[in-house]
């Protein structure tokens, strides 16, 4: 589904992603794992379209589609959803109303009906229930005065509600404890299906005991220096990253 | 130095200029190198107001119509009062003084309104609260895009009055709406908040005056703008706090969006303080939207206009959303969601 191929990334004339080349079948979860500074951010950011983050080579397909001619609310249409590492405040603007205006954007972008009022109260309630998300908080604005767990909660929140066909999770347990950590994880898991794939970034082996993926992948100095199972995650947490530094 | 005097007397030399140092940002006696024939009389057939229905209505056209509005003790009254340039409007200067007593209420929804194109115009508006009187008072300006107008209205409060005040413009040629408020202290209180939203090359100055004068005022300020195009907004607050008001409390924000490189914003954001124990701050940004939030929501499948659209309506809502009145408040967010669409 997800196809990146010798992907070069720079940031104002730096090379962060030196040939990258990943593929994630529909249905799969793969995890992404690495040192600080290995460039994980970098692809998330780089896959979403985040201006800034320039692409000097390689390609990404989505479906066979070019990922990289499109405009990030597009890549967002066809089904890329990244949850974000730091979620944006946006003050006044409450999250009932970005979440169904985004909604409703991808609706009318793929030519499908805009949800009806009802229908998106209904949806977001039962979600918001899931993730032991209070309802009035969604009257708020959007991620202001909310904790790191509530913020990460309202991503899986929109993951759910926007069902993409590809979910990025950019560090998503990072700032949690241990109790958010499974109510995220446990809203990751309930979107599993065979028709989308998810690309788990993480620094950490913790999330992927909540989080099963079905293929690991280390990033190292650029690009992706080992893969294997899930058993290479625990590999990873016993012997560090350190033999992976000069790989590349 | 006023535009009013200009028209009156026929003196160029009596607009302010760029030398004055309230004006120089709108500077009036480079632009205006003659003056057009006086307005004339007109008692043609008007559009609805903008907040037509909303209360009793008074209509001033071409400078000409009624003159004084006096509430009465006792009295709640909601009173729409209706500046118009009409069709052929040249130059004309137009006044009306407003009287509330003590105790009274009135919500006065003010509107300047331009039919015509190229005229020149000031409104001078006089206001007295007295004790314990409240006065909501939100001015929608919505000039033709060649004219220039000024509006200044001097409102004096007795202690314990309330006036709370929010201009809404989207500018003129050149335009200035200015307030100037002598404030007793004495448990009376002041909010006095402005929007501009400001495309092309419009121009408009919100200008206020606060002069506190005794002991426990206080005054609560937020301003806020955005600019397209090449367009330019000006917001000059003055805070004065006299000897002996003691125990002031005064804030100023003056938040605002330069979304074109064209565009232009200047502001002076002034406290003097004269006084001991006053608890006064102000606040003031001038900026681009906000980088991250743009691509949160486009990551979110939210078009880039769309996405502007939606985070410039929620940077000047907050604003809009301190109107106590709701029917005015209601025409507020709509003018706002209109003004939105029609900028590019």
């Amino acid at each position: 589904m997800l196809s990146i191929h010798d992907l070069h990334v720079a940031i104002d004339g730096k090379v962060i992603l030196d040939g990258l080349t990943l593929d994630i079948p529909a249905g799969e979860v793969h995890a992404v794992m690495g040192p600080n500074g290995a460039g994980k951010s970098t692809l998330s950011y780089a896959l979403a379209g985040r201006p800034g983050y320039e692409v000097t080579g390689g390609s990404v397909t989505l479906d066979g589609d070019d990922l990289l001619a499109l405009q990030p609310n597009e890549r967002a249409a066809r089904g890329l959803f990244l949850s974000f590492q730091h979620p944006t405040e946006i003050p006044g603007v409450p999250a009932l109303t970005f979440i169904r205006t985004a909604l409703n954007a991808q609706h009318v972008a793929r030519g499908e009906p805009e949800i009806s009022a009802p229908d998106f109260l209904r949806r977001v309630r039962a979600e918001a229930t899931a993730l032991k998300i209070d309802f009035d908080m969604l009257k708020r604005g959007l991620n202001v005065g909310f904790s790191g767990g509530e913020k990460k909660r309202m991503e899986i929140l929109q993951m759910a509600m926007l069902r993409p066909r590809l979910a990025i999770l950019d560090e998503t347990d990072s700032g949690l404890d241990i109790d958010a950590l499974r109510i995220v994880a446990d809203g990751v898991n309930a979107m599993r299906s065979a028709d989308r794939a998810m690309l788990v970034i993480t620094h950490h082996q913790r999330l992927l005991d909540y989080i099963r993926p079905d293929r690991v992948h280390v990033l190292a100095a650029s690009r992706i220096v080992a893969s294997g199972g899930p058993e290479l995650a625990h590999a990873l947490e016993a012997e560090g990253y350190d033999k992976y530094a000069t790989a590349a | 130095m006023s535009l009013a005097r200009a028209i009156e007397t026929g003196d160029l030399t009596a607009l302010p200029s760029r030398r004055d140092e309230d004006w120089r940002w709108t500077d009036l006696r480079g632009l205006v190198r003659s003056l057009p024939p006086a307005s004339p009389a007109n008692d043609t057939a008007l559009p609805p107001g903008p907040f037509e229905d909303l209360g009793e209505s008074i209509i001033k056209v071409n400078g000409g119509g009624p003159e004084r509005l006096a509430i009465e003790s006792g009295e709640r009254r909601i009173v729409a009062l209706r500046f118009i340039a009409g069709a052929g409007a040249g130059a004309h200067v137009a006044r009306f003084s407003v009287d509330i007593a003590d105790g009274a209420e009135l919500t006065l929804l003010e509107s300047y309104e331009g039919a015509g194109d190229g005229y020149l115009t000031e409104a001078g508006m006089s206001i007295d609260l007295g004790r314990g009187a409240r006065l909501e008072r939100i001015v929608m300006a919505r000039d033709g895009a060649d004219a220039i107008s000024v509006s200044l209205a001097e409102v004096t409060l007795a202690a314990g009055a309330r006036l709370a005040q929010t201009i809404l413009t989207s500018g003129a040629k050149r335009q200035r709406l200015e307030t100037r408020v002598i404030h007793p202290g004495g448990g009376a209180r002041v909010r006095l908040d402005g929007v501009y939203r400001l495309a092309e090359r419009r121009h408009a100055d919100i200008t206020t005056l606060v002069t506190h004068a005794g002991v426990d005022g206080a005054t609560d300020q937020l301003v806020k703008g955005v600019v397209h195009d090449q367009a330019r907004g000006v917001f000059q607050g003055r805070i004065v706090v006299l000897p002996g008001a003691d125990r002031t409390d005064a804030r100023m924000g003056h938040h605002a969006l330069v979304l074109s490189d064209r565009a232009e914003v200047d502001a002076k954001p002034e406290l003097e303080i004269y006084a001991d124990d006053v608890a006064c701050a102000h606040g003031n940004t001038v900026g681009a939207l906000d980088e991250e939030a743009l691509f949160y929501a486009r990551q979110r499948g939210i078009p880039e206009a769309a996405a502007k659209a939606m985070l410039t309506e929620a940077f000047l809502a907050e604003v809009i959303d301190r109107i106590g009145h709701d029917g005015a408040r209601d025409v507020a967010h709509a003018w706002l969601a209109s003004r939105l669409k029609a900028a590019p």
